[in-house]
């Protein structure tokens, strides 16, 4: 068969919610705490308890809607969707159904050919999250109810998704609005932010949607990517080999790079959702509305693009310096110090991150602060030390947030620039090197680097790059 | 509208509810008696009024997000009919 296939691809993204308590009890969120122990009757689903909905829950909400250029829905209605796993003690999640909190939103992202797309969002809705499952020890299953009743905001794309890449810019531009938001850590890994893909293919160019599948279980951004595309191409053979795709559920296994078809939880996707009696509509008046907009940070791409105009930093130093909230903030932070806003930018980009990802730390960890770095960068630019002695003082002060001025007195490396001090030092070497000399004469210009490092050695690498250079010429040339 | 045996039966497997044939017989009747009294209702011109999704005029009934103590682990394992120091368990559940 020669049909050509595209795909089509929606994802449902939950965000795991960084509020302190959960959204209908008292109860602590944090993670890694003892098994059930951050649980009351309320999480625990007894009889006769009453859930209260945390304000912040529907804050978050509003917020995330707003920026992902949602409408907020004036009223919205909280349901019960019924289902029975041991995960949920009550039998039903508390969900949203119809009328959720936002709806009709977009996401523009960059495609390869630097082109923008825009991937409408379909609704972002509120509820809680269930507990946590052990299957592999013993006969039993094994219960931890601490994750029941932990806020999520589930935020649901129309299928406008085509492939692999778009999924994974899709689902950073969102992690980046969430951490910028700070209303989620965005950790895959860690399960705050999960990713399920509806997928299915269909004859390039025809309208109807093929039958789908959804792929769950990858947790990470890569997981993610390498899924769909196995997924699609799964589909793809199976058509062509005069197969059907069915609809059903596969949990992706990454050890194996392959997704399986899900058994258990699926048998009757009979949901039976009904707004819950013991919670009230929620109403987003336009007064609270614009409280929370007024709320709302600058936004990632907002800050890219002024990064580029204000601080005249190329597209890509902005586009990496803006990727993470707090490593845009650190380099607004050095620019207060520094009025070179491309060195910092370097500085920030190369050194910075690298000891960031070599330590494994975040950015908020790292002792420095931007006030020294821009100070050590200030000091480049005054000619005081030179680029290569500031790549030795970095890391000397980034342990322990020295400030870069004293230990450059104190260290006695101010550098030469006193012209009569370095022609000392370059007559000497040239006297002893007689050799090199005739050689650079006789039109050997690598030469010249031999020169420079013997300079820089004589003057332990404090001597002005700039005067070696020009003094060095001027001398082997006569 | 109205329900036969066999829907009843799925409603009930999904309530995890085990009946017997003749209380099978008996909740159609019953669920078919209350349906028909919807029936009844819906001869109501309801056009030009709002679904009710909630009983209470009321909106907005929230909490601050502010820490409260849970409960203790006696407590939380009083009621389960079997667990261990940590967790509830529950027969084997398929997942994978």
């Amino acid at each position: 068969m020669n049909t050509e296939f595209e795909s089509v691809i929606g994802l449902e993204v939950h965000a795991q919610l960084l509020t302190s308590t959960k959204i209908f009890c008292g109860c602590s969120t944090k993670f890694g705490n003892p098994p059930n122990s951050n649980v009351c009757p309320i999480c625990l689903g007894h009889p006769g308890t009453l859930p209260v909905l945390n304000k912040k829950v529907v804050e978050f909400a509003v917020m995330l809607g707003l920026a992902t250029n949602c409408s907020i829905n004036e009223r919205s209605i909280i349901a019960r969707k019924n289902y029975f796993y041991p995960d949920l003690p009550k039998g039903y999640q508390i969900s949203q159904f119809e009328e959720p909190i936002c709806e009709n939103g977009f996401i523009e992202i960059e495609l390869e050919d630097k082109s923008k797309k825009k991937i409408r969002i379909k609704r972002i809705h509120m509820e809680e999250d269930a507990g946590k499952l052990i299957h592999d020890q013993g006969d039993d299953t094994l219960v931890d109810l601490n994750r029941c009743g932990t806020p999520l905001l589930e935020i649901v794309t129309e299928p406008d998704i085509s492939n692999a890449k778009e999924a994974y810019s899709y689902l950073s531009s969102l992690k980046q609005i969430l951490t910028y938001l700070e209303i989620c850590d965005g950790n895959m890994e860690e399960g705050s932010l999960r990713c399920d893909a509806n997928i299915s293919i269909r004859p390039k160019g025809t309208i109807e949607l093929g039958t789908r599948t959804e792929v769950k279980n990858m947790n990470s951004f890569r997981n993610v990517e390498r899924a769909i595309d196995f997924e699609i191409e799964r589909q793809i053979e199976l058509v062509e080999e005069g197969g059907e795709v069915i609809q059903q559920t596969l949990l992706w296994n990454a050890d194996l790079n392959e997704a399986f078809p899900m058994r258990g939880k699926e048998e009757s996707h009979d949901y039976r959702y009904f707004p819950d009696p013991d919670l009230v509509p929620v109403v987003v008046d336009e007064i609270w509305k614009s409280e929370l907009e007024k709320r709302l940070p600058e936004l990632p791409q907002k800050r890219k693009v002024r990064f580029v105009t204000e601080y005249g930093i190329p597209e890509y130093d902005s586009e990496v310096l803006t990727s993470e909230k707090e490593i845009a903030d650190y380099f607004e932070e050095t620019v207060k110090t520094t009025k070179n806003y491309k060195s910092a930018s370097n500085w920030i980009m190369v050194d910075v991150l690298k000891v960031i990802k070599d330590e494994k730390i975040s950015i908020t960890d790292f002792k420095l602060s931007p006030e020294n770095l821009g100070k050590l960068i200030n000091l480049i630019n005054s000619n005081i030390i030179s680029g290569k002695i500031a790549k030795e003082v970095f890391p000397e002060i980034l342990k322990s947030n020295v400030d870069p001025e004293i230990i450059v007195k104190e260290k006695g490396l101010i550098q030469i620039s006193d012209t009569s001090e370095i022609e000392k030092a370059i007559d000497e070497i040239i006297s002893q090197n007689e050799k090199q000399v005739e050689e650079y004469k006789s039109g050997k210009d690598k030469v010249f680097g031999f020169f420079v490092g013997q300079v820089m050695r004589a003057t332990k690498g404090k001597a002005n790059p700039q005067i070696v250079n020009d003094l060095l010429k001027q001398k082997l040339s006569s | 509208m109205s329900v036969n045996n066999k829907q009843v039966e799925q409603i009930a497997k999904l309530a995890r509810l085990k009946f017997d044939e003749n209380e099978i017989e008996n909740l159609t009747k019953d669920m078919n008696k209350i349906l028909d009294y919807m029936d009844q209702l819906n001869e109501l011109d309801t056009d030009n009024i709002e679904p009710l999704s909630h009983p209470l005029d009321l909106s907005n009934v929230m909490r601050e997000d502010n820490l409260k103590e849970s409960i203790s682990r006696d407590d939380v394992f009083k009621n389960a009919p079997s667990h261990n120091e940590e967790f509830f368990k529950v027969p084997k559940v398929i997942n994978k």
